[in-house]
């Protein structure tokens, strides 16, 4: 009994907001115990990122009701960190994050569960991330929030009439920082724009021409630059630089001290090298504080629909005075990624090789180096060799019956994109749909002809 | 405590070793610490402010332990004050971490001498009464003051200071190229060093924009009667001037030149919010005035002399596609300029402390040379007394935004929590804090509501009750995820107040959990 008193008082001011009605509340909304309990006992979060971010995410969640949280980060704890990753101590520093990160939490609030994983976020198969009920993302690259928008988008089924179905929708909170400012934005695939819906909200990282750092050095980051992409490479033959190496990043900054004073450039510090060289982001406590908050706050609605959502993308910057702007962002209907997918008619004939060959024609598409999967199957594998060998064999069969014969379905296609030097993976989903099969094939026939 | 400056790496390159050490050499006084005012710590701490004092009266209750993650288990029963500060002091030890168990109400009356030791106090979860108070004290003893609430989904950070300069307000995008339309000697010689029809495609391609702007300037100039471009046909007609110039598509010193031809363009003189600095009262110094404002008159002399309408120059140029000697050479100018800028206002400075009885010396010439670099860019922002604001609000601002679609729930929670705090004057407890007459809570709440609309001159009563349901229905929680987001902001305010760096906010910020549609209400 005092157990009992004990575990409902525990959450006596969040139980106001979910134990009671209001009238500006989401319509999914059903106040009670029931409700605050289900939180507890069935909901599951991924935290991506157990960083400035990260840290506060899984806090902030874990005294939201929830109770069942994961956290994936590859990275291990730096002194640098400190400032603000408010988990981790000196001692801890060379430690996986991730796990340092989810024993502290665990340890300060009693019954609440976090797996952790230490690891890339592509080296999880992608049915880990199908297990969740919302993914929060607390990360700093534009490649890691793709990845994982086609990944949650990548559940996303449509019906017939090209309507999002509401069951494969995996909703993603996004929160991102950057000295006083900071962003956050709630992604429902199909229903809201997606990451790669609005990929133009992240500018593209400004590159020094090689010709400037070569030929016409003008600023300290010319200086540094050159040492680093040019000069190093004609010196240390074969050598890759090591930006976490310090005996690497003091030769980088003496070099670049050396070309500096030979054009009268001043400017050049050890601070700005590795500035420059690791392209450093500032970072604040305070302002991962609020994004991860604000974060945290929409996760609970989303999942409870306690209160509206942001809709759905928030700006804070504090740099001059304090402004936030809620924007309204629109979604892109022909998206690669949310979209319900490129259709692709084919033969039923047709092998999972001619079919990746026709991959690299499509003019939407482009890809090369596929590998493909169907429904959690690898039908293809560039790598690891051991699998690339174990999958080969396939790319002779016909792709309809790798597909077990079915007329129509999803798979998903990773590979990369793009030309040149600005090729990246990603990850597609395509819509198969195998010509002259009647609506309801007789699947032993067709396997008898 | 190891390797500070690798500790601090990520922080420095925002605020500085000056920053830091403003930082450092910070003592703050937290009342309440709740999870608005630990969060808020949390954040000082981390970033390693001088000494904290948390000032709370309360015992840890099993509630707290669901929104504060400060305390734990093993904390029930103990001095909420002692169990925060210990936490704090386990993220960093550089800082000073006390505790004062006693309530900050109790203070206010009986001690109001023990805030002026402290440089900021931040008050969380103060009721009105208390923030009058205490806000009186604060402003008397010259001490900054924050004002941070969570309260369910809503919340409101109010800074409270009577005046506060910021010479480093480092805005994102305040790169102007000065002296294009009107270049100082040095850089007209330099100028016209330069020969914008050279043959060599190389050294054509190499030329700065700054120096092919400057010379066409002169050109057009000199067939214009020396008037300037002005009507946008004369204005289309220089940027095909410099087109014209071009002898291949790709040479980016001229696409840069077409890019900043507005800047030609551009009115000479200072920003109107600098004239207002300079205008304003405190710029009449005498042996009271600060720093800040000593340095203002001498700006104002310069501006009024020297300077023909322009402050003294910064001297930095930003990239621009160019051959390294004459880019290195081009900065050159601008730095001798500054440098010589920089000597007159530093006499000027000197004059004007002998003048008025000063040391002339007392302010060193680093912070001459900074205000001189951020002239263009001072910012004063002030704070209206809490009582000011309670007594005459900016009635025209609140009815506004009563009926702003996108903010009326910020306008509206501004008033509720006002009524919140009435109505725990008169009931002793805060609407819907008890489980029991919810519906009576309601209605006693939407009273108070519309009599403070009147009082406040407003009307909007039947646009806020909604919010007056949601009110109640928070029964005054403080949820960890709101209070995180409060603390965060009020965090970043402080280290804005005391860095003196950036430009804090200037309004009462209303924090809106619903959508989000916060606001800053001018009031």
């Amino acid at each position: 009994m005092a157990e009992t008193s004990a575990q409902l008082s525990r959450s006596r001011d969040l139980d106001k907001l979910l134990l009671r009605p209001g009238p500006l509340v989401d319509s999914s909304f059903e106040p009670g115990p029931d409700l605050r309990d289900d939180l507890k006992e069935y909901v599951k979060v991924l935290v991506v990122g157990a960083g400035g971010l990260g840290c506060e995410l899984l806090k902030d969640l874990a005294l939201s009701g929830f109770r069942n949280l994961e956290v994936i980060d590859m990275d291990r704890i730096e002194v640098s960190n400190l400032n603000r990753q408010f988990l981790f101590r000196l001692e801890d520093v060379g430690k996986p994050k991730a796990e340092v990160a989810a024993k502290r939490v665990m340890e300060r609030i009693s019954g609440v569960d976090i797996k952790h994983h230490f690891c890339r976020i592509e080296d999880k198969p992608i049915d880990f991330y199908s297990d969740f009920n919302i993914i929060v993302l607390g990360l700093d690259s534009a490649e890691a929030r793709s990845y994982i928008n086609a990944v949650a988008c990548g559940f996303l089924e449509y019906d017939d009439d090209d309507n999002p179905q509401p069951q494969t929708i995996k909703p993603m909170v996004d929160g991102g920082t950057e000295g006083f400012k900071g962003h956050v934005r709630v992604i429902v695939p199909g229903v809201t724009p997606c990451f790669e819906c609005t990929i133009w909200l992240f500018p593209v990282q400004v590159k020094f021409p090689l010709c400037t750092l070569a030929e016409t050095p003008r600023n300290a980051a010319h200086c540094i630059e050159y040492a680093h992409l040019i000069k190093w490479d004609e010196v240390h033959s074969g050598k890759t630089f090591d930006p976490d190496n310090p005996e690497h990043m003091q030769w980088v900054y003496q070099e670049a001290l050396k070309r500096a004073e030979l054009f009268g450039i001043t400017g050049v510090t050890y601070s700005f090298t590795q500035g420059v060289v690791k392209n450093i982001i500032p970072a604040i406590a305070s302002t991962n504080a609020i994004i991860s908050a604000a974060c945290a706050l929409e996760t609970l609605k989303i999942v409870t629909g306690c209160s509206k959502t942001l809709s759905n993308y928030l700006m804070y910057n504090g740099a001059d005075g304090l402004h936030t702007k809620v924007t309204d962002l629109m979604k892109s209907s022909d998206c690669l990624v949310c979209g319900p997918g490129i259709l692709i008619e084919l033969e039923t004939s047709v092998t999972l090789r001619k079919f990746m060959d026709m991959l690299e024609d499509h003019p939407k598409l482009h890809l090369t180096r596929v590998s493909v999967t169907y429904r959690g199957k690898n039908l293809y594998m560039q790598a690891p060799p051991v699998l690339e060998e174990m999958t080969r064999p396939n790319l002779e069969l016909p792709l309809f019956d790798l597909m077990s014969k079915t007329r129509k379905d999803i798979i998903h296609v990773n590979g990369m994109a793009g030309e040149g030097d600005k090729k990246q993976s990603c990850l597609r989903k395509l819509r198969i749909v195998f010509k002259g099969i009647d609506g309801v094939t007789d699947v032993d026939m067709a396997g008898g002809a | 405590m190891a390797e500070p400056k690798i500790k601090y790496d990520r922080q420095l390159r925002i605020w500085g070793d000056q920053g830091q050490a403003a930082l450092e050499k910070a003592s703050i006084c937290l009342l309440n610490c709740g999870p608005t005012g630990s969060e808020t710590l949390k954040n000082l701490v981390l970033g390693g402010i001088g000494s904290i004092t948390v000032v709370d009266g309360t015992k840890v209750e099993v509630g707290d332990l669901g929104n504060n993650f400060m305390v734990d288990e093993s904390c029930v029963g103990q001095s909420k004050a002692k169990c925060v500060c210990a936490f704090l002091q386990e993220l960093n030890d550089a800082v000073k971490a006390k505790f004062i168990e006693e309530y900050p109400e109790a203070l206010i009356e009986t001690n109001p001498s023990f805030f002026s030791q402290f440089t900021l106090v931040v008050a969380t979860q103060l009721v009105e009464e208390s923030m009058v108070k205490l806000d009186r004290i604060c402003r008397e003893a010259n001490v900054m003051l924050l004002f941070a609430r969570s309260y369910g989904l809503a919340g409101f950070v109010r800074i409270s200071v009577k005046e506060h300069a910021v010479v480093e307000s480092k805005p994102d995008h305040m790169w102007d190229v000065i002296g294009l339309n009107n270049p100082w000697p040095e850089l007209r010689s330099f100028a016209e060093s330069i020969d914008l029809d050279t043959a060599e495609p190389v050294t054509h391609k190499h030329i700065p924009f700054v120096i092919i702007l400057i010379k066409l300037v002169e050109e057009w100039t000199k067939s214009h009667g020396g008037r300037l471009p002005s009507t946008s046909n004369e204005k289309q007609e220089f940027k095909g001037l410099i087109k014209a110039r071009m002898i291949s598509t790709d040479e980016e010193n001229y696409k840069e030149a077409v890019q900043n031809a507005s800047k030609v363009f551009t009115p000479r003189g200072i920003s109107s919010e600098l004239q207002t600095i300079i205008n304003d009262g405190s710029s009449e110094v005498d042996s009271g005035s600060s720093d800040f404002w000593v340095m203002v008159a001498a700006l104002k002399e310069f501006i009024a002399n020297e300077g023909d309408g322009e402050t003294p120059l910064e001297g930095s140029i930003p990239d621009m596609a160019s051959s390294t000697e004459l880019y290195v050479n081009l900065q050159r100018v601008y730095q001798a300029k500054a440098e010589a800028d920089f000597l007159v206002m530093e006499r000027r400075v000197r004059d004007i402390l002998k003048r008025i009885g000063r040391d002339p010396y007392s302010i060193t010439k680093t912070n001459i040379k900074n205000f001189c670099k951020n002239a263009r860019k001072l910012r004063i922002c002030r704070y209206r007394t809490i009582e000011e604001e309670f007594n005459t609000p900016a009635q025209a601002e609140i009815q506004k935004l009563l009926i702003d679609e996108d903010y009326c729930f910020a306008a509206g929670f501004y008033i509720l929590l006002r009524a919140a705090d009435r109505f725990a004057a008169n009931f002793n407890c805060f609407p819907g804090q008890f489980d029991g007459g919810l519906d009576e809570d309601i209605s006693r709440l939407k009273t108070i509501a519309v009599g403070l609309l009147n009082d406040l001159g407003c009307n909007g009563s039947n646009l806020i009750e909604d919010l007056v349901n949601e009110i109640v229905r928070y029964g005054a929680a403080e949820l960890h995820a709101v209070s995180a987001f409060i603390g965060g902001v009020a965090s970043q305010e402080v280290i804005k107040l005391i860095t003196r760096q950036f430009v804090p906010m200037t309004g009462t910020f209303i924090f809106n959990g619903i959508d989000h549609k916060s606001q800053i209400l001018r009031l």
